[in-house]
C-alpha cells in the first residue's frame, strides 16, 4: 500500500479546503465542491475507458442519467396505491421499502435508497453489457456516433416519459442513508459530512482505478491501445477487456448519478443531454486522456468553475473551445504543455521545418 | 512427434490465391524455415497459423487440436507466440511492461482482483515481474527494462519483442523475418539466439529472407512460390533443388 | 389508413428524407476527401436557415437565401482553414473531437445571436394554408420546393463530380490521396473545397426547409445524427445510396408517427442507426469487401 502515499497530499488538501472555508465563513463553496467530486467520479471512469482502453464514448451522460433517474424514480414514486399487489407485498416483506410522508403530509411508501441504488447500478451494468457487445466492435466515427446515439435515446426517453417527470425531471428525492448517521443529502446541516463523503468515494475510486491500471488488466488495456494486433497475438482477449472497461466506467457513471441525485434532491433531463457527455469527453481530453490525475484535477477545476457560474451563459461554448483548443494545440492534455514552448505551437511562430507533406 | 500439422491449406483474396494447397508438418523441437521470393505467401501462411486470417480451405492442427479460424488470442492461449515483420511494440509502455504483457496468458488476475489488489493478485504480479526480467536478461537487455520500448534502438526493440514472445512460454514460436533490418553481426547473433531458444524446448517456425541464416540454423526448409509449396527438405538438399534455384535465380 | 392519409405521410417522409439525404451527402463529400466525419454538418443547415431569415429583413427572398448560402460556404472554408488544414497526421479521435467542438461553438454562437426562439422563413409561394392536391391529399407547395431543390442539388453535384475537371480532381483525391498529390493535384485545396461544397448544400437545404420544419439554434445535432444514419444506410461515401437511404429513413419516420409517440421519433432513427451499425456497417447497398478496404 506504500504507493498510495501519493494520496496523502490530496487528503491533506481536501481537509485544508474544508478548514479554510470554515475559517473564512464561505462554507457554501463546499456544495459545488461536493457536486464536482461526483462529476469527477464519472470522469475518472471515462478516463480509463478513453485513455487506457482507447474507446471514445459520447454517451456517458446516459449512464449517469440511468443511475440518477432510476434511483430518483424508485425513491419518490409512491407505492401505496399498489400496496395490495404481490410485487409490492414481496418488496415489503424483503425490507426493500420505507415509509414516510410527502409534502402534503400524506403517507408515502417508496423503495429504500440502498435498494434503489443497487437496482440503478445493476441496470446501468446490464445496459452497458448489452450495448457494449455490438458497439465496441465499432471503431472511430462509428463508435462515436453509436455512443452519441445511445445518449440521445436516453435523453429522449427521460424527456418523454411521465414516469421520469418529462421536462421537469424528478424532485423531492430523499436523502440516502449510507450507514446510520451518514446521510447523502443537500440539507445545509449535512454540508460538511457530505463534502467528505463525496471525496471519500472519489479518492477510493481513484485508488481502485490506479490499482487496475498498474495490474495485469491495466497492462492488457494499454497494450490494446498501443498495438491491437500485438495484444491479440499475446493472448489478450481484446473484446472482453474493452467490454469490461466499458461496464466499469458505466458503473462509475451510474454511481455518480445516484449519489449526486440524492445530494441535489432531484435530477432533470439536462443531466442526460448530449452536451453533458461532450463535456465529460472534453474534461478527459484536457486532463490528457491516459492520465487519471489530469482527469481528476480538470474534473474538479472545470466542474467547480462551471457550477459557480464562472462561464456565465457561455458555459457550453467554453467547453467547445476547450475541446478544440486542446485537440489542436495539446492533444496530450494541458498538463503536458511546457508553457514556455506554448507560443511555438502557434503556426505563425512555429520554426520552419523541412516540410514533410502529409498525404 | 509432430507439434504442428498443416493440411492442404488455401487462402484466397478475391482473385488472388495467396496460399494454395500447402501441406507440411513440424516436429517438436525442430527449427523450420519458410522461404520464397517476395509475394510467395509466406506472411499469409504465418497469419493463417497465428489466427489473424481464416483459411479458405484446409486444416491446421497444433498438438492434435484443429486451430484454423481460431481467434489469435485463443491461438496464443494454446501456446503459439509470434513476432512481427515490422516490430509492433506497445507504445507508451516500458520494455519490461511490454514483456510483462507476454505473461498475460500465464496469469489470471481479473478486473475485481486487480482493483482490490488481493493478496493472490499481488503475489502473481511479483511473479510476473521476476519472470519477465529473466526473459529480458536471457536476451541480454535487462538494463533497458525501464526505458520506453519505442525509444530503444531497432535491434533492442527486436530483442524486446522476442522476450515478449518467450514470456508467453510458448510451445511453438513463429518468427516473421527476425533478421530483417539487422546487419550481418546482429544477424549472426539472432541465429545463435534462435538455437538457444530451441534448447529451451521451444519449436521454431520462421519466415526469413536471409539465406545464410536460414541455411545455418534450420533443420528443414519449406520453399513457397506463388502460394504453392515447391520443395521441402533439409537445407543441403533444398540448396541443390533445381526448381528452387530456378525460382530464385530465374531460368 | 385512407389513401389521402397514406399520401400525406408519404409526402412528409419524402420531404424530410430529402433533407436527410442532403446532410448525408454533405457528410460524404467531406468524408471522401478527408476520411473524417464532420460532426458540424447539421450546423450548416441551421446556419442556412437562420442567416436567410436575418438577411430577409434587408433583402428580397432570393438574394437573401443566396447570400446566406455564400456566407455559410465562407464559414465552411474558415472552419477547414482554422481547424483542419494545418494539422499534421491527426488521429481520427482527434478529428472527431475537433469537429464536435466546432459544432458546439457554432451552436452557441447561434444561441447568442438569434436566441433560442423558433424561427422560419415565409412560404416561398402562398402561405401555411395554401395547398395543392395530389390524389386527393392536400400538400403544401413548399414541399415541392424542398424536394425539387434537393433533387436539383443531387443532379448538379453529380454533374460537377463527373464532368468538371475540379470535380474529377476531387474524386481522384478521394480515391487515392497520394496518387492525386503525385499527379499535381493540391489535395489541401480540395479539402477546403469539400467543406465549402457541403456547407453550401447544407445551407441551401436549411433555407428551403425552414418554412415547413422551422429553424432553431440547436437543430444541428438531430440532423447530424439522422444524416449520419442515412450516410451509413446508403454506404459511407456513396451519394446515390444516401438519396435512397434518406428517403427510406424519412418515410419510415413519417409512418412511425402513427405507431409511436412523436417524442420518441428521434429514438427510432437512432435505433435504426444502431441496428445498421451492428448488422451492416457497410450500408444496405455497399459490399463488406469494399468496406474492409476503408479506414474507419
Amino acid at each position: 500500500m506504500g504507493k498510495n502515499l501519493v494520496f496523502l497530499p490530496i487528503v491533506a488538501a481536501v481537509i485544508a479546503i474544508q478548514l479554510l472555508t470554515a475559517w473564512t465563513d464561505s462554507v457554501y463553496y463546499l456544495t459545488q465542491l461536493t457536486m464536482s467530486a461526483y462529476y469527477s467520479l464519472l470522469i475518472v471512469g471515462l478516463c480509463v475507458l478513453m485513455g487506457y482502453a482507447g474507446q471514445i464514448s459520447l454517451g456517458h451522460a446516459g449512464f449517469f442519467a440511468i443511475g440518477g433517474y432510476i434511483s430518483a424514480a424508485l425513491t419518490t414514486h409512491n407505492l401505496i396505491p399498489f400496496v395490495d399487489q404481490l410485487p409490492v407485498r414481496l418488496l415489503t416483506a424483503l425490507g426493500c421499502l420505507q415509509g414516510g410522508l410527502d409534502i402534503y403530509g400524506d403517507p408515502l411508501l417508496v423503495v429504500t435508497p440502498w435498494v434503489a441504488c443497487m437496482i440503478a447500478i445493476l441496470t446501468a451494468l446490464i445496459i452497458a453489457f448489452l450495448l457494449g457487445i455490438p458497439v465496441l466492435k465499432l471503431k472511430g466515427h462509428y463508435l462515436a456516433m453509436a455512443t452519441l446515439g445511445f445518449g440521445i435515446i436516453i435523453y429522449r426517453i427521460v424527456l418523454a416519459s411521465e414516469y421520469f417527470g418529462e421536462a421537469d425531471g424528478i424532485s423531492g428525492v430523499p436523502g440516502f442513508q449510507l450507514v446510520p448517521g451518514l446521510l447523502v443529502s443537500g440539507d445545509k446541516s449535512w454540508r460538511v459530512p457530505n463534502y467528505y463523503i463525496a471525496w471519500t468515494v472519489l479518492i477510493l475510486a481513484v485508488v481502485l482505478l490506479r490499482h487496475l491500471i498498474n495490474s495485469r488488466v491495466g497492462r492488457a488495456l494499454r497494450a490494446i491501445h498501443g498495438s491491437p494486433e500485438a495484444a491479440d497475438a499475446m493472448g489478450v482477449d481484446t473484446a472482453k477487456f474493452k467490454l469490461q472497461t466499458f461496464m466499469l466506467s458505466a458503473v462509475f457513471s451510474a454511481l455518480a448519478g445516484v449519489l449526486l441525485t440524492h445530494y441535489n434532491g432531484g435530477i432533470g433531463p439536462s443531466e442526460a443531454s448530449v452536451m453533458k457527455s461532450v463535456r465529460y469527453v472534453a474534461i478527459v481530453a484536457v486532463g490528457g486522456m491516459a492520465n487519471i490525475w489530469g482527469a481528476l484535477v480538470m474534473g474538479m477545476v472545470l466542474n467547480f468553475l462551471s457550477l459557480r457560474g464562472f462561464f456565465g451563459s457561455y458555459d457550453d461554448a467554453v467547453f467547445g473551445l476547450i475541446l478544440i483548443g486542446i485537440m489542436l494545440f495539446a492533444p496530450e492534455g494541458i498538463l503536458s504543455l511546457q508553457l514556455g514552448r506554448l507560443w511555438r505551437r502557434i503556426p505563425l511562430f512555429r520554426r520552419k521545418t523541412p516540410a514533410v507533406k502529409e498525404v | 512427434m509432430t507439434i504442428l500439422q498443416v493440411e492442404q491449406l488455401g487462402k484466397r483474396f478475391g482473385g488472388l490465391q495467396a496460399v494454395d494447397d500447402v501441406s507440411f508438418s513440424l516436429r517438436q523441437g525442430a527449427i523450420k524455415a519458410v522461404i520464397g521470393p517476395n509475394g510467395a505467401g509466406k506472411t499469409t501462411l504465418f497469419n493463417l497459423i497465428a489466427g489473424m486470417l481464416e483459411p479458405t480451405t484446409g486444416e491446421i492442427s497444433f498438438q492434435g487440436k484443429a486451430i484454423q479460424g481460431m481467434r489469435p488470442f485463443r491461438v496464443a492461449g494454446l501456446g503459439i507466440a509470434r513476432t512481427f515483420q515490422n516490430i509492433k511494440m506497445f507504445a507508451g509502455m516500458t520494455a519490461l511492461e511490454n514483456v510483462m504483457v507476454g505473461r498475460h496468458v500465464r496469469s489470471k488476475a481479473g478486473f475485481l482482483a486487480s482493483m482490490f489488489r488481493t493478496s493472490g493478485c499481488r503475489r502473481e504480479e511479483k511473479a510476473i515481474r521476476v519472470k519477465s526480467l529473466e526473459f529480458l536478461d536471457f536476451l541480454g537487455i535487462a538494463d533497458c527494462a525501464d526505458t520506453l520500448a519505442t525509444n530503444l534502438a531497432f535491434g533492442q526493440q527486436r530483442a524486446v519483442e522476442l522476450a515478449r514472445a518467450l514470456a508467453l512460454e510458448p510451445a511453438l514460436l513463429l518468427l516473421d523475418e527476425p533478421a530483417a533490418g539487422l546487419n550481418i553481426y546482429e544477424t549472426a547473433e539472432i541465429g545463435r539466439l534462435i538455437v538457444r531458444i530451441r534448447e529451451l524446448g521451444i519449436t521454431v517456425l520462421l519466415v526469413e529472407h536471409d539465406m545464410s541464416l536460414v541455411m545455418d540454423i534450420s533443420d528443414e526448409i519449406v520453399v513457397l512460390s506463388f502460394g504453392r509449396k515447391i520443395a521441402e527438405d533439409i537445407p543441403t538438399v533444398v540448396q541443390r533443388d533445381p526448381e528452387v534455384i530456378k525460382v530464385y535465380l530465374g531460368e | 389508413m385512407t389513401t389521402e392519409l397514406f399520401i400525406q405521410y408519404l409526402v412528409a417522409g419524402i420531404t424530410y428524407g430529402s433533407i436527410y439525404a442532403i446532410v448525408a451527402i454533405g457528410f460524404n463529400i467531406i468524408y471522401n476527401t478527408t476520411g473524417i466525419i464532420n460532426f458540424a454538418q447539421g450546423e450548416f443547415v441551421m446556419l442556412g436557415g437562420m442567416l436567410s431569415i436575418t438577411f430577409l429583413q434587408y433583402l428580397p427572398l432570393p438574394p437573401a437565401i443566396f447570400l446566406a448560402v455564400l456566407v455559410t460556404m465562407g464559414i465552411g472554408a474558415l472552419i477547414e482553414m482554422l481547424f483542419i488544414r494545418w494539422l499534421q497526421n491527426p488521429g481520427i479521435l482527434r478529428m472527431i473531437i475537433i469537429t464536435i467542438g466546432v459544432s458546439i461553438l457554432i451552436r452557441e454562437a447561434a444561441l447568442h445571436v438569434w436566441g433560442s426562439d423558433v424561427r422560419s422563413l415565409p412560404y416561398f409561394f402562398g402561405n401555411e394554408i395554401s395547398s395543392i392536391a395530389i390524389s386527393g391529399a392536400r400538400v403544401s407547395p413548399q414541399v415541392l420546393w424542398v424536394v425539387g431543390t434537393c433533387g436539383l442539388m443531387v443532379v448538379a453535384l453529380n454533374i460537377f463530380f463527373q464532368a468538371t475537371s475540379i470535380g474529377r480532381e476531387m474524386r481522384a483525391c478521394a480515391a487515392n490521396r497520394i496518387a492525386a498529390v503525385l499527379c499535381g493535384i493540391d489535395t489541401r485545396n480540395m479539402v477546403t473545397l469539400s467543406f465549402v461544397l457541403s456547407a453550401g448544400i447544407g445551407a441551401l437545404a436549411g433555407a428551403v426547409m425552414s418554412p415547413i420544419t422551422y429553424t432553431q439554434y440547436d437543430i444541428g445535432t438531430g440532423l447530424a445524427i439522422k444524416g449520419f444514419t442515412v450516410a451509413i444506410l446508403g454506404g459511407l461515401g456513396n451519394s446515390l445510396g444516401a438519396v435512397a437511404g434518406g428517403l427510406l429513413l424519412g418515410v419510415i419516420e413519417a409512418f412511425s408517427v402513427s405507431v409511436v409517440p412523436l417524442a420518441f421519433q428521434d429514438a427510432i432513427a437512432i435505433a435504426i442507426l444502431l441496428v445498421i451499425l451492428f448488422v451492416r456497417p457497410h450500408g444496405l447497398f455497399g459490399s463488406s469487401a469494399m468496406a474492409g478496404l476503408k479506414e474507419f
